[in-house]
């Protein structure tokens, strides 16, 4: 499942980006200087075929819906963690614009839950079950095993996220329970298909699967992991001390829950030299703005639960303003449009 | 999810209109400035984003994009912020706006929220994409010193994306011949199938790589076109981040409103 922009806070949203980011970057890094140009091609077109194989479904058998592959965890074994995370990403980059599928600013998020998780956490587990010879068998249970890791991380990713952006009111725990039961028949049947893709592939062409499970022994490959398990700590690191750090800066996000949960308000904030600023910044432009209901002006009056204030004025000056600025605009554009009729550009076509 | 509609937004994005013609860095910068403004908003607003229809609006319009085409995709909620957000009315009951009588709790003011930010943000990207052909973003991230080997990765995708999609059709198409219905729509023959585009997929990779091989392919991929960042460059993006921070901080609706009713 993609992450949306409308449920992020743009601090997670940030601090994901930041992340994934640098990883691509070093990734990249590594792609273009340990493996052959010939991989190259070979990325570009695995990212189109997995918007192809998207498109075959099949019906899980009992329940009668229609599923289909996602294939991260079949790209992020059969190209290694650096080419599989760059080929992801790309793939996540072009659902982002023309498919609509997770936003731009979401792009960090899903980048971390859908591409990250399958390169370093699928791909070495994947290698470790099905050893250096594997049989139909040991790929079944290696290819299943690395689907529900992944997956159900993926899943806890993405609560995660949208628990710290505090956009929605599901409560942790609940939401948690939720979602990595959904993800499990979906992690069951992603890891079957993809054991079935390679096995089809290993009866065909042995030649490619043995270069795909002979890598798995090389020096070169096995060295190369130490660095992806030091940036994915890294990464789990920053991603906590940052995501706090920017969570406890949007008052309606971890802390708003944080001083329910606990009765305080705002949690350490002081600590924080940049949550002190932009608290600042947020109460001048509320000063600015006294028709906003602010956080800052219901703490300052009394800290327990009379956050929302109900005031008719208020709800109807911003009812009567939002149809006031959409007519507006819709004015503007059909203006706009009919001068665009009436004055047709040079050399239309 | 069509890769119908996909196709129509490329050939919209290699239009000519003003917007077109802009730098794809500036084009970048004032998406991701509007969307960091829209995302920004507390949970519980929602008339305040109101103003910010004016972007995917004046977008429609100037860059001459067919607006049913964004609407439609808009109209297309994802499932997750729907299902996500859909819960905010059950757990969040307190009253929070009073009107006419009605009591409007919390949750559907955030719950509304979510879908109008939704729509704005996926109207966003589309009009990017709409406005900005794929080769050219690329350019714009290059020169933002996005590592190459990743936007070739990403040329490649796109150049590849449309010609796969149809050989997967080709496979779904001969799958509904020989089985009627769901029968044959079983996990291990979709499995063969999805083998099989793998299999013509990496042939095809061989093939591409020994013909740009021949061609003097050395690891990148050079554009004809030089990128300038002009002062029309300039004036888009500050206008853009400008009007995004004055809708974000100042309550534009809520004056709007109270002069609408003086009015």
């Amino acid at each position: 499942m993609h992450m949306s922009d409308a449920l992020l806070s743009p601090g997670i949203g940030l601090a994901f980006g930041a992340v994934s980011g640098g990883t691509l970057v070093y990734s990249a890094h590594k792609v273009k200087t340990t493996l052959d140009d010939h991989l190259v091609p070979l990325m570009g077109v695995l990212g189109a075929f997995v918007f192809a194989a998207q498109m075959i479904n099949f019906t899980i058998p009992g329940t009668g819906s229609s599923g289909h592959l996602g294939g991260g965890l079949l790209l992020a074994v059969l190209l290694g963690p650096h080419a599989a995370l760059l080929t992801l990403s790309s793939v996540l980059v072009v659902q982002s614009l023309f498919f609509a599928d997770g936003g731009v600013l979401a792009l960090g998020t899903n980048i971390f839950n859908l591409g990250l998780l399958p390169a370093v956490i699928g791909w070495p587990l994947f290698r470790v079950t099905a050893g250096k010879k594997p049989s139909p068998a040991r790929i079944t249970l290696a290819s299943t095993l690395a689907a529900l890791c992944v997956l159900e991380l993926g899943a806890l990713g993405l609560v995660g996220e949208t628990f710290l952006s505090g956009r929605s009111e599901l409560p942790f725990g609940p939401f948690l329970v939720l979602m990595l039961g959904i993800h499990l028949p979906i992690a069951l049947a992603e890891g079957l298909i993809t054991a079935a893709v390679i096995g089809y592939v290993y009866k065909l062409r042995p030649e490619i699967a043995h270069r795909t499970f002979r890598g798995a022994t090389e020096g070169r490959r096995r060295r190369s992991l130490t660095p992806v398990l030091t940036s994915l700590v890294a990464a789990a690191l920053l991603t906590g001390g940052v995501a706090a750090w920017f969570a406890s800066s949007k008052p309606d996000g971890l802390e708003w829950s944080l001083g329910r949960l606990t009765g305080s308000e705002k949690p350490g904030a002081a600590e924080y030299p940049l949550a002190k600023r932009l608290a600042g910044l947020q109460e001048r432009s509320a000063a600015l703005a006294d028709y906003r209901v602010t956080r800052s002006e219901e703490t300052a009056t009394s800290g327990a639960e009379v956050w929302p204030r109900v005031d008719p004025e208020i709800t109807l000056s911003g009812l009567a303003g939002a149809v006031f600025t959409l007519g507006l605009a819709g004015l503007l554009g059909l203006f706009l449009a009919r001068r665009r009729r009436d004055h047709p550009k040079r050399g239309q076509g | 999810m069509s890769c119908y509609e996909a196709d129509r937004l490329d050939r919209i994005a290699y239009g000519d209109s003003p917007l077109h013609r802009l730098d794809p860095r500036a084009k970048i910068l004032a998406t991701l400035a509007f969307i960091l403004a829209v995302v920004s908003q507390p949970k519980y607003e929602l008339f305040g984003l109101a103003p910010f229809i004016l972007f995917p609006l004046l977008t429609i319009v100037i860059g001459e994009i067919p607006g049913r085409l964004i609407f439609r995709r808009v109209l297309l909620v994802s499932p997750f912020a729907l299902l996500i957000g859909a819960f905010n009315p059950f757990l969040d009951r307190q009253v929070f706006h009073h009107l006419w009588g009605f009591d409007i709790s919390g949750g559907w003011i955030s719950f509304s929220s979510i879908l109008v930010r939704f729509a704005l943000t996926v109207s966003a990207a589309l009009a990017l994409i709409a406005t900005t052909s794929f080769p050219s973003l690329c350019q714009g991230l290059t020169a933002m010193r996005v590592p190459r080997t990743f936007v070739v990765q990403l040329l490649f995708l796109y150049r590849y994306l449309f010609l796969l999609a149809e050989e997967g059709g080709r496979i779904l198409r001969a799958r509904a011949l020989r089985a009627r219905g769901w029968r044959g729509r079983t996990p291990r023959v979709a499995a063969s199938m999805v083998g099989t585009l793998f299999l013509r997929t990496l042939d095809r990779a061989e093939r591409i790589y020994q013909a740009m091989s021949a061609r003097g392919y050395d690891g990148n991929i050079r554009q004809l076109r030089r990128l300038s960042f002009t002062i029309t460059d300039g004036v888009f993006l500050v206008a853009v981040a400008v009007s995004c921070a004055f809708f974000r901080l100042l309550p534009v609706t809520y004056w709007m409103g109270r002069w609408g009713r003086d009015w």
